[in-house]
Formats: C-alpha cells, sequence, structure tokens
C-alpha cells in the first residue's frame, strides 16, 4: 500500500561517472531514503514530542509532587497521593469519577441509539446527492461554539425558560420541577454536544457495506431482523468503535455540560480537576486525579475493544 | 429496524426492478421521522441563538421576553468590555494555529504515509492518542509542563498547544488524501525525468491542496472553539469561549450571540463553497 520509491528518474550525469563515485552516490541515495522521513517528519516529531508526550509525562511527575500553593511544589515521589485524593481528602473524588463515567455511557449510549437510525437512513434511503446536504446538517451544531450552544439549551431549558413556562401552564409540571441541574440535563447535554462523532464514523461504515451482502441475506431466507443482527451490525463494528470512543472520552472528561446545564448534584471529575488546579492550585491532586481519569478510560477503551473487537486501530485515525 | 415487515419472500426479481432503498422508505417513515426530529432538535439553540441576537432587551443581558426587534447589538459589537478583544484572539490564534500545524502536519503526513521507519509505530501511536486524549487531560498535562519549565502561561501556550492538537487534525485529513491518491502519478513524473522533489511540487502538491484546505478548515474550527484545553493554559489571556464561559454564568450579554450568529453565518458559507468546489473538482478528475 506504501509504496516508498517515486520511480527511477533517469539520470543523465550518472553515465559518465566512475565506479566509485557511483558506490558514492547510492550510498548518499540510501542515506538520503533512510532519513527522508525523519528530516521530513523532523518538526512535527519535535514538536509532539515536547508539547504532547513529555506534558502526558511530566503531569505524572506533578502528581508526584508534594508541597502547597503559597511555598510551591517539589518533586518528592509522594506515590501515595492516588491513595489520599481517594480515601483521605475529604472530597468525594471517587464519586465524582464514577458519575462522569456513568454520564457518558449513558451518553454514548443515547447517541448510538438516536445516531445509529440516523446514519441508516443518510447511509441507505438517501439518493447521493442528498447525503452530504444531510450529513451536513447533523455536523451543522458544530459550527456555533461549543460554549454558545451548551449555554443556549441552559437558556431554553432554564426555569424561566419556554420549556418549563408552557409545561407548567399546562400543569404537566410542578412548581419545583427542573430541568436544569439534573443528571438528565447533563446527559443530553454530552449527547447534543457530541451526536455527530457518532453519526459519521457510523454513516461511513454503512456507507462501506455492499448493498448486495444484504440481497445475499434475504437469499438466504434472512429476515430483515436477522439481516440487521448477522450482516449490518457486524460490518458497523470499526464505526461504532469509533463513534463510541470519541463520544465516551469527550463526554467523560468534560467539564463544560455539567457546569453550564448541572448543579451540585452533578459534579463530575472534569470540573473536580480544572477547580483542583485552577482555583485551589492543588497541582498535584489535580494531575493525579487527571492521570487516574486517563488510566481509568485507556483500561475501559482497551477492555471494550478486545470484547467487541475492532479490525484495526489506525483505521480510527 | 422492526421485525414487523417479517419473512416476506424476496424475489430476484423484485431486486432488479427496485432497489432496495426504494422499497423499504415507502413502506418504513420511521428512519426519516427520526431523522428530522432529532435534526429539529439539534436546531433549536441555533435558531434562539440567531433569533435572540435581535432581541431589544432593555438590559444587557439576554432575556426570554421578546422586546421587538433590533440591529442594535450587532452595531455595537465591542461594547462588551473585553468580548471584541477576546474574539480578535480567538481568531489570530486560530488562523496562526491553522498555518503551523499545516506547515508541520503535512511533511509529517507525508512520512507516515509513504515511509516506513522505526518510529512509525510510535509516531501513529501519538497521533492517535492526541485525538483520543480527553481534552481535560491534555489541558492539566500541558499545564503541568508549562509550570514545570517556567513558561509564562498567555497567548504563546495557548497557540502551542492548539498547533499541537491541530497538528493530528491535519495528519489524520491529508492522510487519507494521500493514500487516496497513491503514487501512480508521482511515479509517471519520474518516468519523464522528475526528480522527487520535482515530482513532488508538480504533481504531489497540487493534489494536495484540497486536502490541506481541508485540514487547514478543521484545524481552525477546532482551535476556534477549544474551551477546555485552553482554560488550563490561556493565564491571563482570554480567548472568546473563555470570554463566553465566564459570561455564561452571569447571563451573556447579547453580543455574543451576534458573534456567534457571524460566526455561524461564515462557517456556513465556507463550508457550502467548499461542498460546491468539490464537487466541481471530482466531477474533473
Amino acid at each position: 500500500m506504501t509504496t516508498m520509491t517515486v520511480g527511477t528518474p533517469v539520470d543523465k550525469k550518472r553515465l559518465g561517472q566512475t565506479p566509485l563515485e557511483r558506490q558514492e552516490g547510492r550510498f548518499r541515495r540510501s542515506l538520503k531514503r533512510h532519513s527522508t522521513p525523519y528530516l521530513l517528519g523532523l518538526v512535527g516529531i519535535v514538536w509532539l514530542l515536547l508539547l504532547f508526550v513529555i506534558p502526558l509525562i511530566s503531569g505524572l511527575a506533578v502528581s508526584l509532587m508534594t508541597g502547597n500553593p503559597e511555598q510551591g511544589y517539589t518533586l518528592t515521589w509522594n506515590w501515595s497521593v492516588y491513595y489520599d485524593v481517594f480515601f483521605n481528602s475529604g472530597v468525594s473524588y471517587g464519586l465524582f469519577l464514577w458519575r462522569a463515567l456513568w454520564y457518558a455511557a449513558a451518553a454514548t449510549l443515547v447517541t448510538i441509539i438516536i445516531g445509529f437510525p440516523m446514519a441508516y437512513f443518510i447511509a441507505f434511503r438517501v439518493s447521493q446527492r442528498w447525503k452530504n446536504a444531510l450529513l451536513l446538517l447533523v455536523a451543522l451544531s458544530f459550527f456555533v461554539s461549543f460554549v454558545i450552544r451548551t449555554d443556549m439549551w441552559a437558556f431554553v431549558l432554564s426555569d424561566q425558560g419556554p420549556v418549563l413556562t408552557v409545561l407548567r401552564d399546562l400543569h404537566l409540571a410542578g412548581k419545583d420541577f427542573h430541568i436544569l441541574g439534573t443528571s438528565a440535563a447533563v446527559i443530553g447535554g454530552m449527547a447534543y454536544n457530541d451526536l455527530a462523532f457518532m453519526v459519521l464514523p457510523l454513516y461511513v461504515a454503512l456507507e462501506r457495506i455492499d448493498p448486495r451482502l444484504i440481497e445475499a441475506s434475504a437469499d438466504l431466507y434472512g429476515n430483515k431482523t436477522r439481516t440487521f443482527t448477522r450482516v449490518v451490525l457486524p460490518l458497523t463494528r470499526s464505526g461504532l468503535f469509533a463513534g463510541i470512543l470519541l463520544v465516551f472520552i469527550d463526554s467523560a472528561g468534560d467539564p463544560v455540560n455539567a457546569s453550564l446545564l448541572g448543579g451540585t448534584h452533578t459534579y463530575v471529575i472534569g470540573q473536580a480537576i480544572q477547580d483542583a488546579y485552577l482555583t485551589n492550585q492543588q497541582y498535584n491532586v489535580a494531575a493525579a486525579l487527571s492521570t487516574v481519569l486517563m488510566i481509568v478510560l485507556g483500561i475501559i477503551l482497551f477492555v471494550y475493544a478486545r470484547i467487541a473487537g475492532t479490525d484495526n486501530i489506525e483505521d480510527l485515525v | 429496524m422492526s421485525a414487523a415487515l417479517g419473512t416476506e419472500p424476496v424475489t430476484t426479481a423484485q431486486l432488479v426492478s427496485e432497489p432496495i432503498g426504494e422499497r423499504r422508505g415507502r413502506k418504513r417513515p420511521l428512519l426519516p421521522i427520526i431523522y428530522w426530529v432529532v435534526i429539529a432538535i439539534t436546531m433549536v439553540p441555533i435558531l434562539v441563538m440567531i433569533i435572540y441576537s435581535f432581541n431589544n432587551t432593555p438590559t444587557n443581558r439576554i432575556t426570554f421576553q421578546w422586546h421587538g426587534f433590533t440591529t442594535y447589538w450587532y452595531e455595537n459589537l465591542t461594547q462588551v468590555q473585553g468580548l471584541g478583544g477576546s474574539f480578535l484572539v480567538s481568531i489570530e490564534i486560530a488562523v496562526l494555529a491553522a498555518v503551523i500545524s499545516i506547515a508541520i502536519g503535512v511533511p509529517l503526513a507525508m512520512s507516515l504515509e509513504r515511509y516506513r521507519f522505526a518510529l512509525r509505530g510510535p509516531l501513529n501511536a501519538v497521533v492517535f492518542a492526541n485525538i483520543a486524549a480527553p481534552s481535560i487531560v491534555v489541558g492539566a498535562a500541558s499545564l503541568s509542563f508549562f509550570l514545570s519549565s517556567s513558561v509564562p502561561l498567555g497567548y504563546l501556550t495557548i497557540l502551542l498547544v492548539h498547533v499541537t492538537f491541530c497538528i493530528a487534525y491535519v495528519v489524520v485529513v491529508v492522510r487519507a488524501r494521500l493514500s487516496g491518491m497513491g503514487t501512480v502519478l508521482e511515479q509517471a513524473a519520474g518516468d519523464l525525468g522528475a526528480n522527487p522533489f520535482t515530482a513532488f511540487w508538480k504533481v504531489t502538491f497540487p493534489m494536495l491542496i484540497p486536502a490541506m484546505f481541508a485540514g487547514a478548515a478543521l484545524a481552525l474550527a477546532m482551535s476556534i472553539d477549544d474551551y477546555v484545553i485552553t482554560s488550563f493554559v490561556a493565564g491571563p489571556t482570554v480567548t472568546f469561549p473563555l470570554f463566553v464561559y465566564g459570561a455564561a454564568k452571569v447571563g451573556l450579554p447579547p453580543q455574543v450571540l451576534c458573534f456567534g450568529t457571524i460566526v455561524f453565518v461564515v462557517a456556513l458559507l465556507i463550508a457550502l463553497l467548499n461542498g460546491a468546489v468539490t464537487r466541481r473538482g471530482g466531477a474533473k478528475s
């Protein structure tokens, strides 16, 4: 698939070369060939190393520091921070982590339930010329700033907003019925914000399915349900995995939905990390929480990938 | 997806005369209903934003009470302290991040797609992790790094971090294009006497331009919209999302909705234009 030669140009100079010169040239060319990818990628490699890989490691290092905001922090290899944060800190970080994970799982489930029919509709029911337009509609929310569109929901769903006003006027909701501040609002916000992350990879996977496979299944007396569960669903595995990856990870760490749509009972790990770092300046606590979050998400996705199986992780990138 | 239609016998003749899609579409409106209802719901915040950017509120906060149509807020965009400045900062950083990440990401994508080398696997993993890692972790880690290396937080750190996450998106988009177009044309250029450098500039580079625009657009969008990572490394600098987030706690000034609407319209126009251009390009090739 990846051919690296770009043809062998006819080199007129080479015709009059001595064998030694030719050998030297070959050596230089081979050196060039081996160093080309590094030269091409040099800036990128250094950049990603310096500003992505090393920061992730330094995040771990900061978590092992002790100190306080006034006197600064020093590295003391304080591994016990990982125990203390969850069991001796007096703050229920474990609960916040658990809450973030279940919100993210619920939001992911919602995007699958809503997103699969949408992707299926675009892939199989719409003529070629309308597909791009319908996909654009799915992604249209992304054209509005994330914080604005989330806050617009807070505006619409607020106690004085139209939704609750109408519900109250119809006596469908009592005076103390709220939408904002509930887990449902936060999960809904996450699902809304990440819906396209589910629909687009699912669409790509569905679009790749050869319609003849569905016909073949029908020919082999597979009914609609069986065709769907035995043919379509397995073929969308990679798209589903990509969607779950994007939605789940994004939602699990997100502090914005919980902050704008939630309340004190929806406080999640993302907000805890932000507050520990930016408000309380407990750098080691914040770094430890973020390391734990990353490891937990890594484990969950690894286990999921092993159970559900994905063909090739590089396909997702 | 319901089993209601069950096991009606399907003959080959039917399949030939009627494409599957159409046959099902007539009988079951469930999928289009789901699609359009969900789309309608996702339009709510957009419509509310656009409509209420024209609301003539007596206060400087958005309210649900409709006070009549006005373009006052559009005429006084910069009236709110700090809003216009934060918007300019966001635009600047987004453009710079897009340009720099293209300059770095395109050669990186070339090396990852066209060569096999020892660092290829680890680099792929880093690019993947860069996209997959939760923003909050990336933000916290970047802040840890800048604090421990005593880099002062501000404009520069925001730009550095934005370029970092944009590179990954550029690499993905450009690689997809590179792997799609193969090396046949480059080989042809080589056969016609072009050296690899000429082949790149005359053949590969022009073919990559659409992907570079797509990558730049994605980088621009990601940068201008980022709140979580930026909130960690911004220091005293305020970007547009940071301003909006801060203002959201006390109620947004209507001008925020104006900026949101302007960005929305511009982005939509660019997307439509891009769609038109790609369609024409597709027809040509």
